[in-house]
C-alpha cells in the first residue's frame, strides 16, 4: 500500500481540464495518496523518533546495567525499594503540584487585574509580564543561580538590610525546594496569565450585566459567571502545565544538581544522573518511565478538554 | 408634594449610587495598576539583575560590602571579552545554525502534513492528527535515555548535528497542530475556486493556504525557533566538547572552571544568549501570543 502511494504520487500532480467520471475517480484516489505522501515525513518522525524510542525505552528498562541480560521488572522494584527514589517521587509530586498551584493562582490574579485596565496599557504590561516566559529557561536560571549564591546573594543583602537573617537558599533541603519552585513559578505564571486573559476576554459581557441585574456582587460574579465559563481552559492549562512541570529538568539541574544530598531531584534530573552520569542506562530509562503513566492520564484529560472546546467553538 | 420629594430623593439616591459605582470602578482601576506594578517589578528582578551584574567589573562583583543592586563603575569589559572568546562565538554560531536548520525542517514537515491533515482526508488521518497532539505532550525528559542509545548507535554523540534529529521531535508536533487549526479555518470555497481554476494541490497550498495562514506560519516559526534556541536537556546530554556545544550549555561549561565562577561573564553571556528570542518576541508579540494560546483553542 505505501509503495503504491509513493509510485502514484511520484507522477506529476494531476490537474487539468480533463473531465469525466473516470479521471475524477482517479483524482480522488490520487488525492489520498498525495495526502499520505505529504504526511510521510511527519509519520516517519513520530514513528522513528518518538514511538520507537518509547518502546525501546521500555525494553532498555528491563535489562541489567551492562545490558547483557533481561531482568524483567527488576529495575523498577529496585528503585521502589530505595529511600532516595521514594524521595524523588515525593519531591517530583511536591514540585509539580506546588508550582502549578502558585502559577495558576498568580496567573489568574494577574489576568484579572489586566482585565480591569484599558487595553492600551494592557498591551505594554502584557509585554513586560511575559518576559520571564520568553527568556530561555536554562539562561534565566543562571541569573537566579547568581541571585541565590551562598556568599553574594543579592536577596540576602536585602534581607539583612531589613534586619532579617540571611537564608541558605540552595544549601538546606526545604529552602532549596522553595527556591526551585519559586523559579518555576516565576517562569510559568506568565503563560497562565496569557491563557486566562484570553479566556476572560471571551466571556460575554451580557452575562455580567445579567448577573449585576440579579444583584450579584464581585465575588458572586467570579464564582458563578467567570469560573464556570473558564472551567475548560483552566483545566487544560493546569493539566498541560502539570505535564511540563513534572518533566522539568533545567531548573533543578542548574540550581542544585539535585542537592543537597539528592533532596531536590526530580525524575528527569535523577534519570540523567543515574542513566548518563553513572552510566546505568537501563536504570535511567526506568526512572524516566515512571513519568509515563502519570503523563498518559493527564494527556487523556487534556485531549478530552481540547476536543470539547473545539466542539463548543464550532 | 410628597411625590416630588420622593422623586428628588430617588434621583439623589441614584446619583449617589452612580458616583459610588464610579468610585468603585476607579478604585478597582488604581488597585489593579498597583498590583500589576508589583508583579511587573517582581518578574523583572532576575533579568534586570543579570544586566546589572554583567556591567560590573570583576573587582566590583567580588566586593562583599557594597549594595549589589547598583553599578558604581559600569563597564562593557565582559561583553568585549566574550566577543573575543572563540569558544563563546563558536557556541553562538552553532546555536544560530541549529536554530535556522531546525526551523526550516520543522516548517517544511509541519506545513505539508498540516495541509494534508486539514484538507485531504485519508485513511487514519484523524488518528494521526490526535497522535500529533499527543506527541506534543511528550516531554524530552521522557525520551533522552533511549535517544542516547539510538544517537550513539548512529555515532552522532558529541556532534552538533544530532540536534537536527532531536529538536524536531519537540517542535514539529506543536507546529503541525497549530497549522492544522489555521488551515482548517480557511473557507472551503477558496479551495473549490482554486480547483475550478485548475490549480493542483501544491499550487493551492502555495498560492492560497500559505498566504492566508501567514499569521499561523509566523507563530509556528517563532515556536520552533524558541524551542531550538533554548533547549537545554538534549545538548547537555549529547554534547560534551566546546566546539560542538550550543549557548545554553556552553556558557556554564566554558565560564565555570572548577570552583571559579566568572559571574560577570556568565551574566553577560546569558544576556547576549537571551537577546535573539527576546528581540523576536518584542517585534512579533502578537504572533507569539497567538501561538501560545493556539494549543488549547485551535485544531
Amino acid at each position: 500500500m505505501p509503495d503504491g502511494a509513493v509510485a502514484q504520487a511520484g507522477a506529476p500532480p494531476l490537474v487539468s481540464g480533463r473531465a469525466g467520471n473516470r479521471s475524477l475517480h482517479k483524482f480522488m484516489r490520487r488525492k489520498s495518496s498525495i495526502a499520505l505522501l505529504m504526511c510521510l515525513p511527519l509519520i516517519l518522525l513520530i514513528a522513528g523518533l518518538v514511538v520507537y524510542p518509547t518502546i525501546y525505552s521500555i525494553y532498555l528498562s528491563m535489562l541489567n546495567k551492562k545490558m547483557t541480560h533481561f531482568v524483567g521488572l527488576g529495575n523498577f522494584t529496585f528503585l521502589l525499594s530505595r529511600p532516595t527514589f521514594r524521595m524523588v517521587i515525593f519531591q517530583s509530586v511536591f514540585f509539580a503540584v506546588t508550582a502549578v498551584f502558585f502559577k495558576a493562582v498568580i496567573g489568574f490574579a494577574i489576568a484579572h487585574f489586566m482585565h480591569n485596565i484599558p487595553s492600551r496599557t494592557q498591551r505594554v504590561l502584557r509585554g513586560l509580564l511575559l518576559v520571564p516566559w520568553v527568556i530561555p529557561l536554562a539562561i534565566s536560571t543562571l541569573g537566579w543561580w547568581w541571585l541565590f549564591d551562598p556568599s553574594y546573594s543579592a536577596f540576602n543583602w536585602v534581607l539583612v538590610k531589613l534586619g532579617l537573617p540571611s537564608v541558605p537558599w540552595l544549601g538546606e533541603t526545604w529552602w532549596a525546594r522553595i527556591a526551585v519552585v519559586t523559579v518555576n513559578v516565576w517562569f510559568g505564571a506568565p503563560f497562565f496569565m496569557i491563557m486566562y486573559l484570553a479566556a476572560l476576554k471571551s466571556v460575554p459581557e451580557q452575562l455580567y450585566e445579567a448577573a449585576a441585574i440579579d444583584g450579584a456582587g464581585a465575588w458572586q460574579k467570579l464564582r458563578y459567571v467567570t469560573l464556570p465559563m473558564m472551567r475548560n481552559i483552566i483545566s487544560i492549562t493546569v493539566l498541560f502545565s502539570l505535564i511540563v512541570t513534572f518533566a522539568n529538568f533545567d531548573i533543578v539541574r542548574i540550581l542544585t544538581s539535585g542537592g543537597p544530598q539528592d533532596q531536590t531531584h526530580l525524575f528527569a534530573t535523577y534519570a540523567a544522573q543515574a542513566g548518563i552520569q553513572s552510566g546505568d542506562i537501563p536504570l535511567g530509562a526506568s526512572i524516566s518511565l515512571f513519568m509515563l503513566p502519570i503523563l498518559a492520564v493527564f494527556a487523556f484529560f487534556i485531549l478530552r478538554g481540547v476536543t470539547r472546546r473545539t466542539q463548543e467553538q464550532a | 408634594m410628597s411625590g416630588t420629594v420622593a422623586t428628588a430623593g430617588a434621583i439623589q439616591a441614584a446619583r449617589r449610587r452612580r458616583s459610588s459605582l464610579h468610585a468603585e470602578r476607579r478604585w478597582a482601576l488604581w488597585g489593579s495598576y498597583a498590583a500589576l506594578a508589583v508583579f511587573v517589578f517582581g518578574f523583572l528582578v532576575p533579568p534586570v539583575y543579570i544586566l546589572i551584574t554583567s556591567l560590573k567589573s570583576d573587582h566590583e562583583i567580588a566586593e562583599q560590602g557594597g549594595n549589589p543592586w547598583i553599578v558604581s563603575h559600569p563597564t562593557l569589559a565582559h561583553y568585549d571579552k566574550l566577543l573575543h572568546n572563540a569558544n563563546y562565538v563558536g557556541f553562538f554560531i552553532n546555536t544560530v545554525e541549529v536554530a535556522l536548520l531546525v526551523v526550516t525542517i520543522s516548517m517544511l514537515i509541519s506545513v505539508f502534513a498540516a495541509f494534508s491533515l486539514a484538507r485531504m482526508r485519508f485513511w487514519g488521518s484523524q488518528t494521526l492528527a490526535t497522535g500529533v497532539f499527543l506527541t506534543y505532550l511528550v516531554p524530552g525528559s521522557l525520551l533522552f535515555i533511549p535517544m542516547f542509545k539510538i544517537i550513539g548507535d548512529f555515532g552522532l554523540i558529541n556532534n552538533t548535528w544530532c540536534l537536527l534529529l532531536l529538536y524536531p521531535t519537540l517542535s514539529v508536533p506543536f507546529c503541525t497542530w497549530i497549522m492544522i487549526g489555521y488551515f482548517a479555518s480557511i473557507p472551503r470555497e477558496l479551495d473549490e475556486a482554486a480547483l475550478i481554476d485548475g490549480a493542483g494541490w501544491l499550487q493551492m497550498l502555495w498560492r492560497i493556504f500559505i498566504p492566508v495562514a501567514m499569521p499561523g506560519i509566523i507563530a509556528a516559526t517563532i515556536f520552533a525557533f524558541t524551542v531550538s534556541w533554548g533547549e537545554f536537556l538534549y545538548p547537555l546530554v549529547f554534547l560534551y566538547s566546546s566546539d560542538q556545544m550550543v549557548l545554553t550549555v556552553g556558557i556554564v561549561s566554558d565560564l565555570i572552571k572548577g570552583d571559579v565562577f566568572q559571574w560577570g561573564e556568565i551574566m553577560a553571556g546569558s544576556l547576549m544568549a537571551a537577546a535573539p528570542p527576546v528581540i523576536v518576541y518584542a517585534f512579533l508579540m502578537d504572533y507569539y501570543i497567538a501561538g501560545l494560546t493556539a494549543g488549547a483553542t485551535k485544531g
